[in-house]
């Protein structure tokens, strides 16, 4: 969804349509006592029904803060990808069925094709372009997914990598500091199809970076 | 996706009072919502993000001793809460035998207890034909691919099952949902907040206009040492349940002293095993046999589904023997 497209027939951008009704709606449509009680309301009208309005919306992704002009249907996906061009973070089937869009949203792993953007204002969000650390040097499990050769095609790595570190983390912070099976890493890393079947050496990574402690 | 307006309220009544304005939906994880938004299924005019309102998350104690779980709560961390863990493990496995952890990061209890059924076509709008989607269109699954459908309680309107797993534990687990609305607050057993489908399979569950859920409380009970989560899908992980048992005993001397068994992935709600035969003796074999053979004595499997009768036998005595153990 792009903020630049013209109407045509009318000379405004969208944006700029969006914004004038924005400030209409806020005046006229929102009825009164909800405003001051609800912090935060992206609504117009048209003809009695409400209608979605784009705004601005603030990300912080990668310890980077960041601005975007959105609709509230999109996704968290869809605004990293498109909107900030953080295209490592990839679509599979879009239906949460997949993993491939596994983000961490305050360290803890989702998929973000379920998730809309403007529900997300006042996280701190990782995707796999923030994993290494600002000197350039790769996080421990990416190291491990290089050393075992943990995927093919690649397509998956991104959420694969993102699940894994969540799930070091998780173990981690279990005071019951579970050993984990092969077993158990498989049915943790489940959320993530891999459909080359690198599973083997993906398991293999997660159990080096854990037995590293 | 539709477009929709999106608001985001800090407290219940003002997330009451934006969910009366017509086209409201509340949402909360959303990852059934999304999805099924994603489809055009479900098409609101308004989303009201309830994740801000506070008070909704917490896992405590009540006096009496039962466990809150606010709607909010998500499944991850109700999994592993400690109050969970130990006092209702059959929940915390169950809730682990569901979905992923990246979904069960965002699923919230409210909201597994709203999530639709994931029959092919109620959320395929290829199908026209769906008293759920739209009631009188009639029911594709009746003679179409019914291998995940319901076998026990259906009805000629809609076959469709309930994929909550959460859902099957809670009701083994006597679980009240606590209800809110401009009118008061009531409270309900999760048995009978979820429906049959009879006459109204559009209708999943007996949340009024109006109201929201504010938490689910478990009663106290004697049930932790013996029990077990059994879940049969047809891959090892990941997937909904064909089905699923949850087997809860009170064992005191090698005698059942009370029992609650729960059948999951077979009709619309979760179904509850009469286990009145099990009371007052041994768990042995012959009292498994009568009690699985009873269970499913009424059951209507469909072309694609019959294997699901022996299925769920079979499931009965083996949840039971290994909550037995």
């Amino acid at each position: 969804m792009s903020v630049s497209d013209r109407r045509p027939g009318t000379g405004y951008s969208r944006r700029e349509f969006l914004q004038s009704a924005a400030t209409v709606a806020g005046a006229a449509t929102v009825p009164a006592g909800l405003a001051s009680a609800a912090s935060m309301i992206a609504e117009g009208s048209a003809g009695g029904a409400p209608t979605a309005v784009a705004k601005s919306l603030q990300l912080q992704v990668n310890g980077q803060p960041h601005e975007l002009i959105a609709e509230p249907r999109l996704t968290l996906l869809d605004a990293l990808r498109e909107h900030l061009k953080l295209t490592g973070t990839k679509k599979g089937c879009d239906r949460g069925q997949c993993g491939a869009c596994t983000v961490l949203v305050n360290g803890r792993r989702v998929n973000s094709c379920l998730s809309l953007a403007v529900m997300h204002e006042n996280d701190e969000i990782t995707t796999v372009e923030g994993l290494q650390s600002a000197d350039g040097t790769l996080h421990p499990m990416q190291k491990a997914f290089l050393e075992h050769d943990a995927f093919q095609c690649g397509y998956c790595t991104p959420g694969q990598l993102c699940s894994a570190v969540a799930l070091v983390e998780e173990v981690r912070k279990d005071p019951g500091r579970p050993k984990l099976t092969d077993e158990d890493i498989r049915e943790r890393m489940s959320g993530n199809i891999c459909r080359c079947g690198a599973y083997p050496n993906i398991v293999a990574a997660v159990r080096e970076v854990l037995e590293r402690g | 996706m539709d477009d929709f307006a999106y608001a985001r309220p800090h407290d219940v009544e003002a997330a009451l009072r934006l969910a009366a304005m017509p086209g409201s939906q509340f949402i909360a994880g959303g990852t059934n919502l999304i999805d099924l938004m994603k489809g055009g299924v479900e098409a609101p005019t308004r989303l009201v993000d309830i994740t801000q309102v506070s008070g909704l998350a917490q896992i405590h104690e009540l006096p009496g001793g039962a466990v809150r779980i606010g709607a909010l709560a998500t499944n991850a961390d109700t999994a592993i809460h400690p109050l969970i863990r130990e006092r209702h493990p059959l929940l915390a496995q169950a809730l682990l035998a569901g979905a992923s952890p990246q979904l069960r990061n965002l699923a919230t209890a409210g909201g597994n207890l709203l999530q639709r059924t994931r029959c092919y076509y109620f959320y395929d709008k290829g199908f026209a034909a769906c008293n759920k989607r739209d009631p009188g269109s009639g029911c594709a699954a009746l003679e179409g691919f019914n291998r995940h459908h319901a076998i026990l309680g259906a009805s000629e309107r809609c076959i469709a099952t309930n994929p909550s797993d959460m859902a099957v534990a809670l009701v083994a687990l006597d679980a009240q949902v606590q209800l809110r609305s401009a009118r008061g607050a009531r409270q309900i057993p999760v048995s009978d907040f979820l429906r049959l489908p009879g006459e109204t399979p559009q209708q999943d569950t007996n949340l009024a206009p109006g109201e929201i859920i504010m938490a689910v409380d478990l009663p106290p009970n004697r049930f932790a040492a013996h029990s077990h989560y059994l879940k049969v899908r047809d891959r090892a992980s990941y997937a909904f349940a064909l089905v699923s048992v949850a087997a809860a005993l009170e064992v005191e001397a090698g005698v059942v002293r009370d029992s609650r068994v729960v059948l999951g992935g077979v009709a619309h709600k979760p179904w509850r095993i009469d286990t009145q035969g099990l009371i007052g003796r041994p768990l042995d074999p012959s009292a498994l046999e009568s009690l699985a053979g009873a269970a499913l004595k009424d059951a209507e499997p469909r072309r694609h589904n019959a294997f699901k009768v022996e299925l769920s036998r079979r499931a009965l005595v083996r949840a039971l023997s290994v909550a037995a153990a």
